[in-house]
Formats: C-alpha cells, sequence, structure tokens
C-alpha cells in the first residue's frame, strides 16, 4: 500500500474546471457568430478585448479592479449555493453597501469603520429575504429579485435625494480622504487585497469550521443535517447574513477604493449589474470560492477589455454580458464534460 | 379621486395585467408538469425586443405578437432539453437566460436601431387600440382572459390535463401508465415559455409602443409570484394577475402627483407582491415533482 504523488494528483477533480472552460470557449464562438450577424468583425474585437486586458500593465491593473466587486457578489451566491438556496440578493446588498460607505464616512472618517457599515447593512438588508424563507416559506428567487428592486429605488432616493452632492449634481457626496482605501497602483486599490482575503476566508469557514459543514450538510440534505442534530433554519439564516455582508463589502468598497473626486453616479449606474454579473462568475467558478477567485479574474478581463474594443473595434461593450449568458447557460448543460469527451474520441477513432 | 382617474387606472391595469396573466398562465401549466423556470424575465425581455423588430419588419404588430412567441418556444425549447432530456438543474438555466437577456437587449438595441437603451416603434408596427375617453384598451386583454380559460379548462377538464398534471405529480405512474413523461415536459415548458414570449412582445408592439433594455422591469417574478398565489391554478392567476396590474397602474397614475418621492411610489407593485407571497405561503402547495428531473429506473 503505497501512495505515490502522482496519484493523489489525480485524485484532483479536473472535470469542473474543464467544463468551465469549454463553456467559455462555447460563450466566445457563439458571441463572434452574434458579431457575425451584426456586421462586425469578431477577431478585430477579441484582439482588441484582450489587448485591453491584458496587454499593460494599466490593463492588468483594470483587469484585477473590475474582478474585486464581482468577486465578493459572487461569494454570497456561491454560499447561498453550497446551503441550498438561490440567493438572487447579492445586487441590492451591494447598493446598501456602497451608500452606507457615503453615509458613514461622512459621519466618522474612518475607512474600516465604512466597510463595517458597509458589512453591516448588506447583511441587514438580506435579513427580510432570510426571515421570510426560515419562517414563511417564501421561495428566495421571488423575495430576492423583489427586495433588489425595492432597494434600487430607496438607494435612488438616498443618491438623488439627501445624499445628493450640493456642489454636483451628477453625483452624491464624497468620501472623505481619511476614509479611502490605500492605492497601489494604476487606480488598484487594496480592495482586491480584501477581496481575495475574503474568499479564502469564505473557504476556510465552509470547509475548516463545524459551522461550515453544518452549512454544507443542509445544502446537501436537511432532513439528514437535521436528524443529525444540526440546525438548517440557522444554516440559511448564516448564509443569508454572510452572503449580505460580503456584497456590502463589495458595494462599500467600490465607492471607497477610487480616486479623490469618485461617488456613486446620479442614476446608480456605477452601483448597478455587480450583483448579476457576480452570479455568473459563482457558476464559472463552480461555487467554489477559489474558482470563483480564477472566474472573477476572468469576467474582471472581459470589462477591463471593452473599453478597448468599444474604441478600436466599434463593438458596444454589451457583447460582454452576451458573452456571459451564453457561458452560463453553457455551464447549466450537465453531462458537457461527457458530451465534448465522446465527441474527442469519436474524432480521434 | 374622481371617477375619471378611476376608470383610467382600471384601463391601464387591465394593460398592465397581461404580461403578468400570461406568464403566470404559462409557467402554472409548466409547473404542472413538473418543470420550473425562472427565466421568463429573460424570455419577457428578449421576446419584447425581437416582437418589435419583426413587427417592424411586417409592419404589423400582430407579426410582432406571433414572432413573440417564436422567441419564447426558442426558449423553452432551451429549456427543456437542459432540464427534462439532459436532467440539469431547473434553475441555473433560468438565470443564465435572464443574464442573456440582459446583454442582448441592449446590445441589440443599440447595434439594430443605432440608439442607446430605448427605442420608440413606429406607428404601423404598433398594435390597434380601443380608444376611450380614459385610456386605451388592447384587444389582447381579452385575447389573455380567453387564454388563461382555456388554459384552466384543458388543464383540469381534458384527460390530456390530467396527463399533464400526472407527470408532474407521480411521474412513477404516469411512467407505468404509458405516459411519456419527457415529451409532456418538454412541450409544457414550451407552451410555458411561449406565452411568456407573447406576453413580452406585448409589453413592445402593443401595450407600451417601445423597446427598453430594463422593460420586463421585475414582470418574470412578479408572474412566479403570482402563479404560487394563485395555487397554481390558470383562472385565478387572473384575479391576482389583475391586482398586480392595478398596483402597476396606481404606481404609474400616482408617480406625477409628488405626493411622496418618486421613488417610494415605484416600490409599491414589488412591495405588494412580497408581502402577498408572504401572507400566502404555507397554505399553497407545489405539484409533487415539481423541478425534480425524472429518471426513469
Amino acid at each position: 500500500m503505497k501512495k505515490s504523488g502522482s496519484e493523489s494528483l489525480k485524485s484532483i477533480n479536473l472535470r469542473p474546471f474543464v467544463e468551465s472552460l469549454i463553456a467559455i470557449l462555447v460563450g466566445f464562438v457563439i458571441g463572434a457568430i452574434v458579431l457575425l450577424a451584426f456586421g462586425y468583425n469578431p477577431w478585430s474585437a477579441y484582439y482588441w478585448l484582450f489587448q485591453g486586458a491584458l496587454g499593460s500593465t494599466y490593463g492588468i491593473a483594470s483587469t484585477l479592479k473590475y474582478a474585486t466587486p464581482i468577486m465578493l457578489t459572487a461569494l454570497t451566491f456561491a454560499i447561498g449555493t453550497r446551503t441550498g438556496i438561490f440567493n438572487i440578493g447579492a445586487e441590492s446588498s451591494f447598493y446598501f453597501g456602497a451608500i452606507a460607505a457615503v453615509i458613514f464616512t461622512n459621519i466618522w472618517d474612518n475607512m474600516w469603520f465604512g466597510l463595517a457599515m458597509g458589512m453591516l447593512l448588506g447583511a441587514l438588508w438580506a435579513l427580510p429575504a432570510a426571515v421570510l424563507k426560515v419562517y414563511r416559506g417564501v421561495h428566495e428567487v421571488i423575495s430576492t429579485i423583489m427586495l433588489n428592486w425595492i432597494g434600487w429605488f430607496f438607494v435612488l432616493w438616498l443618491i438623488v435625494g439627501p445624499y445628493a452632492n450640493p456642489n454636483d449634481p451628477n453625483k452624491t457626496i464624497r468620501i472623505p480622504v481619511d476614509a479611502r482605501l490605500p492605492i497601489i497602483g494604476y487606480g488598484l486599490s487594496i480592495a482586491i487585497v480584501i477581496a481575495v482575503i475574503a474568499a479564502v476566508l469564505t473557504y476556510f469557514l465552509l470547509w475548516h469550521t463545524t459551522m461550515g459543514f453544518g452549512m454544507r450538510a443542509s445544502g446537501i440534505n436537511q432532513k439528514a443535517a437535521r436528524y443529525a442534530g444540526m440546525n438548517p433554519k440557522m444554516a440559511v439564516m448564516w448564509s443569508f447574513l454572510i452572503g449580505g455582508l460580503l456584497s456590502g463589502l463589495g458595494g462599500a468598497m467600490k465607492i471607497m477604493g477610487e480616486g479623490p473626486g469618485y461617488a456613486i453616479s446620479q442614476g446608480g449606474a456605477n452601483i448597478y449589474g455587480f450583483g448579476f454579473d457576480g452570479i455568473g462568475v459563482a457558476l464559472v467558478g463552480r461555487n467554489h470560492p477559489l474558482g470563483i477567485i480564477l472566474a472573477a479574474i476572468f469576467f474582471g478581463m472581459l470589462r477591463a477589455g471593452t473599453a478597448l474594443m468599444q474604441a478600436q473595434a466599434h463593438v458596444p461593450l454589451e457583447i460582454i454580458k452576451v458573452i456571459q449568458g451564453i457561458i452560463v447557460i453553457t455551464v447549466a448543460i450537465p453531462s458537457l464534460y461527457d458530451l465534448v469527451k465522446k465527441a474527442i474520441h469519436r474524432g480521434a477513432a | 379621486m374622481d371617477v375619471g382617474s378611476v376608470l383610467s387606472i382600471l384601463i391601464t391595469s387591465l394593460m398592465a395585467m397581461v404580461p403578468i396573466v400570461l406568464t403566470s398562465v404559462g409557467a402554472a401549466w409548466s409547473e404542472r408538469a413538473g418543470v420550473v423556470s425562472i427565466g421568463y424575465e429573460g424570455v419577457l425581455l428578449m421576446s419584447a425586443f425581437f416582437g418589435a423588430i419583426f413587427a417592424e419588419l411586417a409592419s404589423n404588430a400582430v407579426v410582432g405578437l406571433v414572432g413573440g412567441i417564436f422567441v419564447g418556444v426558442l426558449l423553452g425549447m432551451l429549456h427543456g432539453v437542459l432540464t427534462v432530456y439532459l436532467k440539469g438543474d431547473h434553475v441555473i438555466p433560468g438565470i443564465g437566460i435572464n443574464l442573456l437577456a440582459m446583454g442582448v437587449v441592449p446590445f441589440g438595441i443599440l447595434a439594430y436601431w443605432g440608439t442607446a437603451g430605448q427605442h420608440q416603434l413606429p406607428h404601423d408596427a404598433q398594435m390597434w387600440h380601443w380608444k376611450t375617453p380614459y385610456g386605451e384598451l388592447s384587444p389582447m386583454v381579452l385575447v389573455t382572459i380567453l387564454i388563461a380559460l382555456v388554459t384552466w379548462w384543458v388543464l383540469f377538464k381534458t384527460p390530456l390535463g390530467l396527463r399533464v398534471r400526472s407527470v408532474g405529480e407521480n411521474p412513477e405512474a404516469a411512467d407505468a401508465l404509458g405516459i411519456n413523461v419527457e415529451k409532456y415536459r418538454f412541450w409544457s415548458t414550451v407552451y410555458g415559455h411561449a406565452l411568456a414570449g407573447l406576453g413580452g412582445a406585448f409589453m413592445s408592439v402593443d401595450w407600451l409602443g417601445l423597446v427598453h433594455k430594463t422593460m420586463s422591469g421585475g414582470r418574470g417574478f412578479i408572474a412566479l409570484a403570482n402563479m404560487v398565489f394563485s395555487g397554481w391554478n390558470p383562472l385565478v392567476s387572473l384575479i391576482g394577475g389583475w391586482l398586480f396590474g392595478f398596483f402597476d397602474a396606481l404606481a404609474a397614475w400616482l408617480a406625477p402627483k409628488h405626493i411622496i418621492p418618486g421613488q417610494f411610489i415605484l416600490m409599491l407593485p414589488y412591495i405588494m407582491t412580497l408581502i402577498i407571497v408572504a401572507g400566502i405561503i404555507g397554505k399553497a402547495r407545489p405539484p409533487k415533482w415539481d423541478g425534480r428531473p425524472y429518471k426513469r429506473e
């Protein structure tokens, strides 16, 4: 009975990784077909996309910058899925994290206070969905979507109303200098470091603590978990609260990790959509925190490259969302790996 | 509030009812057969966009409505293949379809019409309406009520409906009786998405006469809430759908009055959805095999 190094290496399951790569490939191929159908040149679009994302230090920095918020919203969705729920509420917890940063750093200009309040408001906004799920059996997809809309209008009111900048009608008031996140370089703040730490902590929580074991056990089989003496209701509660906290952190860092003039824009355009993108990141990262780090960087790459793609190849940046949607649908094909393997074998024979 | 305002809110509520009821009726049929989809939000958005293109190309709104159904059928087939035949998760493809729509529609509006975010339809691509002193009413309101009635009748009063419900309640027994579970589930999914497609095209070529990149506005999910509220019953979903339409119309009527900030009024339909769903769940029971893939032993 000896176990060689190569054997233990084989036990690492590469299947999810390969499946995500196939999905990404399918996304790009179908994206190219869409581009052709509308009369664009896909080669030129993709060339400038990757040139923009990886072609310079600035490009790489902005790739990581775009990866930061969606890494956190993806963790929200992943924690939900691991506990057996589809938490779509990252989107609105993100808004509350962002507005909390604006409100509370202007009360006390301390970075940690701003981050903490962002996390707190993000978690609080996730609470109604958790309570409705546990005590009323309301499906979380419906409740979190409704809360997203309610939260959107509420935060929009704060943006245009009480927290509008009296000197600049296009923005909210700014984050005080002392409360801003330190910048590493090329516009990239330490937010990326905090996000990666959050992902690692989430991994540790889910796979190396009793609480995380209980959460995952409830996600796999509620009845069995209850029989084993765990409390699936509390697992669901924690899953929503920790999820909301992470997205709230993401929202706060989005606003606090920028240069002096930065604030939430009047229509809320710079805080919209990160929760939805996070769902895609989580699915491509297979709901695993370490997979999510990679997937977030990949999605960040797509986002960072769009500016150059739009300028040089004149392709609307929304094509990236089309590609993302196709990738997610492809990820949903359960036997993708087997289908491709079979096709390769047939081709080789 | 005067009589004219009441009548105007009532007429708007009938129009607002259409996409929600059509989607709820379709979703109820599909879930009765055991297939869950949360992709209706994306179906509404994409069929609104492609329906508008079809209507403009033909200069005819009815062609646009049929085009919307066609988009619904295609997306339903996609969802059906993934869930029914490949036995995949029922929720994730829906998320994918919703994300896809959030990309396809803004991209499409820009690439096809060259305008960002919104496009107004020419007059000849818009549906004909009955004009009343208190607002315009579309014949689609009647069509929707008829679809709900017929769907209810087929689902509960005919052998076809019995078979559809049996594959959602007890696929093993249905299978033993020689019913092709996968066939019934697949086409039920297609029917559900087709009705949502009609609802989406209604929004662009009929009700509003425009395409906007966020025009579905959560209606796909409100429709799912309404389906639960109505106990998976197409006939009852007419009542629920009208109720949501009423809050939609009330919000639209209140918004320009500036009594309270507009954002709080716009929250109204979503808050009511949440309250109604929270109050009703517990009593409602989904079909037993709803959302569970059936694999033959």
